[in-house]
């Protein structure tokens, strides 16, 4: 099965996400959509998938022109997506997720699925036990059980939307292994990414886009520096670590055992130095963000201590660690970070501190303007922060960090952000850590960003540090494996 | 003074537990679709005239039962029409709907306050009645109160043993997920909307026809609404939890009334007012096995895990959340 877009148009209001994309899907083929965040792939692949309708355009299924007005029209077809926000039901089993969407009429046939799920995994060799409830899976295994999933349903085209943020180097060897087997199969796999060597290692020819247009095709080989060419305006300057004198104890962790998150935390001993800047590595939920949290006073420990610099902190609260000038950026931008429903002049306003019984708002004004424009925020002081786009929610997030911050604990600091933004991000937060002598501890879930900037790594696995490492001491696969489980 | 008698006193817990239960039933398949139907209170006492002006008027029980079940239906669509397809708040259109609804029924209603109407007759189960103490517990009743009961596996295993079952929960959980599972979000919460809105009417008509016979002002189903909504959350989302909640609440009502003569010096107003703040306590405890410690505790006894997993209460993840189709 082929498929060819046609000049596919989708405007959002005066947004133009797609503005003219056309290019074509082989048979038995990886192809590659590739460009920065924002650059319109995630909404192409979801008119492609019929979960979103196109403005104008045309797509061809083998040369016949075809029509969705929802993902159940693109099924049956054999097209069929993963999405990029995971598209499943974490309160039901693996099972009933799997049987969703296949299912139909009244009988119950939870078995005959059962026995189907089991042939695609045994088939796959991915290993998914029927009753586990979703949420206690990785982000790796539920892509695996969608997967099985679309097969199941007779996709002949799979697309694919980011799949390897979030996973493991070993989940990531499995996914592409299947992927492989399935495009041998006849099957044809689009992969959306902004991980060029993704691209490189797997695909077969590739479309990249900018600004919701096509600015470029290549069959393989590939030429990377030309495709990042097309991928972004400007080269940017890759930071490089920052050479570092740990100075005396900031923050120490003695035995500590938190619970929360998927895994919690496990008897944690940590020490770490003023000055250091540290990454955390492990896959999504395998107790990084527990630690973080509970470094910050969110989460309090039911064994263990924690002391910043000399202080016993055990069992105090975030104000009592803020006065010790922590700070703590989440990942969950509009959960935890930001406040949806105020504007960015608003959250100014409440970060002020004076005392006085009215808000100074020609003050707020002034400041939410010099960060709108020192930190690049495409937005005004009036804008909502939810309809910020997530590339510039985080960059306002980062804005809030205060100037007398000492110990900075960033949950992916660059989640959403473009590499030039990302670049950006970290030359200044590395300023920043020099000119106030201050620790950084941040998460990744790409590696490759945490060698560049840590100059140590600690990496977490199943609720517990299984390595505690100098970057300088260490590689790339030695993390890789060591995220795995395996030390 | 009355007598007390277990066996009187568990027939009678059945007995006016009833429409309290059906409405639960309702409101919890609702709430599972993601649905939150706040008309309740008001809905159940216009269906409560409704049943009982329909009897009165044509003789006929059973068109009383089925007429108050349509106008449930009808004020349930009007909270799924304006909170699906037009992003109203559910809880502003469900408030100011059970208001209305209230005034309406004692406005209609008036004429036909304080008369004598048709009743849902007795209806002993033969055979099963003469089971000891279970007997007169359980089958010694009226049609309703055996509906009621039927009701509670119907509907659980409806929601937990079928395919479409399934899709409800699917539904309740992430619209949008179920959107790409070839799901209409919008029709199906539409549609278990009215069900549990049929369901909430048969309620009402119970109240009106059999449990609190009569139509007045006050009837005396005002604020059986507010505790089912409770009790759904009581149950956690769950048609059998829910429903031991229902009989507690009304064993904790029906012993009220025991105290109220065995303790003549305490005003009646404890007794009618304690089965609330008791609900709210049993409620803390049961959060209180939900705590990251205590699940920490049973991570190696498999029968304290099942027993804390079932007494787990989440609420559906897109509760009160209307599906929003992908564009903006």
């Amino acid at each position: 099965m082929w498929i060819e877009l046609k000049s596919i148009h989708k405007h959002y209001g005066n947004v133009r996400a797609n503005n003219g994309v056309s290019f074509k899907v082989n048979e038995g083929s990886i192809h590659a959509v590739i460009g920065e965040n924002g650059a319109g792939k995630s909404t192409l692949m979801k008119v492609l998938s019929g979960y979103t309708s196109r403005t104008s355009g045309e797509i061809l299924v083998d040369g016949e022109p075809v029509y969705f007005k929802s993902p159940e029209d693109a099924t049956k077809i054999g097209i069929g997506m993963l999405y990029q926000d995971p598209m499943d039901f974490p309160q039901l089993t693996v099972l009933e997720n799997f049987m969703l969407g296949q299912i139909k009429g009244f009988r119950n046939s939870e078995k005959k699925f059962k026995e189907k799920l089991k042939k695609y995994t045994d088939e796959l060799e991915f290993d998914l036990s029927p009753n586990a409830q979703l949420k206690t899976l990785t982000i790796g295994e539920r892509q695996q059980l969608e997967i099985i999933r679309l097969l199941s349903l007779g996709a002949k085209v799979i697309i694919l939307d980011e799949p390897t943020t979030g996973i493991s180097v070993e989940q990531k060897d499995k996914l592409f292994a299947a992927l492989k087997r399935l495009v041998k199969e006849g099957k044809s796999v689009i992969l959306v990414s902004h991980k060029i060597e993704d691209v490189e290692i797997l695909c077969d020819k590739i479309t990249v886009l900018k600004q919701g247009c096509v600015t470029g095709e290549m069959e393989k080989p590939f030429d990377l520096e030309k495709a990042l060419m097309m991928m972004f305006e400007t080269e940017s300057k890759t930071p490089v670590r920052s050479k570092i004198v740990p100075g005396k104890k900031h923050i120490e962790m003695k035995n500590v055992s938190v619970s929360g998150g998927r895994t919690g935390l496990h008897n944690c001993d940590v020490t770490v130095r003023r000055n250091e800047i540290i990454g955390l590595a492990g896959l999504e939920g395998s107790g990084q963000g527990v630690f973080l949290r509970c470094a910050t006073g969110l989460l309090k420990p039911y064994s263990g201590s924690v002391s910043l610099n000399g202080k016993n902190m055990t069992g105090k609260n975030i104000l009592s660690y803020q006065k010790e000038n922590t700070v703590f950026l989440p990942t969950n931008r509009l959960e935890e970070g930001l406040i949806p429903g105020l504007t960015i002049k608003e959250h100014y306003s409440l970060r002020q501190k004076s005392r006085s019984l009215f808000v100074d708002g020609a003050k707020a004004s002034s400041d939410s303007k010099e960060n709108i424009s020192k930190y690049n925020i495409k937005g005004d002081p009036r804008t909502l922060v939810e309809s910020l786009s997530g590339g510039n929610q985080q960059r306002l997030l980062l804005s809030f960090i205060p100037d007398d911050a000492e110990l900075l604990l960033l949950e992916n600091p660059t989640r959403g952000l473009d590499i030039g933004s990302a670049n950006w991000v970290w030359e200044l937060l590395q300023d920043f850590s020099k000119d106030n002598n201050s620790t950084i501890i941040f998460t990744s879930p790409e590696i490759d960003e945490i060698l560049m900037i840590a100059d140590r790594v600690l990496v977490f696995f199943d609720g517990k540090i299984i390595k505690d490492v100098k970057t300088d001491d260490t590689n790339l696969d030695e993390i890789g494996s060591a995220i795995a489980g395996k030390v | 003074m009355e007598e007390f008698n277990l066996t009187i006193l568990f027939a009678s817990v059945i007995a006016t537990a009833t429409p309290i239960l059906l409405a639960t039933l309702g409101e919890t398949i609702s709430e599972k679709s993601g649905i939150i139907n706040l008309s309740l209170d008001g809905t159940l006492l216009l269906c409560a005239m409704t049943g009982f002006v329909i009897s009165y008027e044509t003789n006929s029980l059973i068109l009383g039962f089925a007429g108050a079940a349509v106008v449930g239906a009808v004020i349930s669509s009007i909270v799924g029409v304006f909170s699906i397809y037009l992003n109203q708040s559910q809880v502003a259109v469900g408030f100011v709907l059970t208001l209305m609804a209230r005034d309406l029924a004692y406005f209609i209603g008036n004429p036909y306050s304080r008369i004598q109407g048709p009743q849902v007759a007795h209806m002993p189960i033969p055979f099963l009645e003469d089971i000891p103490f279970l007997g007169s517990v359980f089958f010694n009743h009226n049609f309703t109160v055996y509906f009621s009961m039927l009701m509670i596996f119907a509907c659980w295993w409806y929601i937990y043993k079928t395919p479409y079952g399934l899709k409800l929960r699917a539904v309740g959980e992430h619209p949008g997920a179920a959107f790409s599972r070839a799901i209409n979000p919008r029709k199906s919460q539409m549609l278990y909307v009215i069900a549990g809105g049929l369901i909430i009417g048969i309620a009402g008509a119970t109240f009106s026809l059999s449990t609190k016979a009569g139509w007045g002002r006050p009837q005396g189903a005002e604020g059986t609404g507010w505790i089912a909504l409770a009790l759904v959350i009581f149950g956690g989302w769950n048609p059998i939890k829910a429903a031991v909640g229902a009989y507690l609440f009304a064993f904790l009502q029906t012993m009220g009334i025991h105290f109220q003569s065995w303790f003549p010096s305490v005003p009646a107003q404890v007794f009618n007012m304690a089965p609330f703040p008791l609900m709210i306590f049993t409620l803390l405890i049961i959060n209180f096995f939900q705590r990251e410690s205590i699940i920490l505790l049973a991570k190696d006894k498999p029968l304290l895990k099942t027993i804390l997993r079932k007494l787990d209460n989440t609420a559906p993840t897109s509760l009160g959340k209307p599906y929003k189709p992908d564009e903006y």
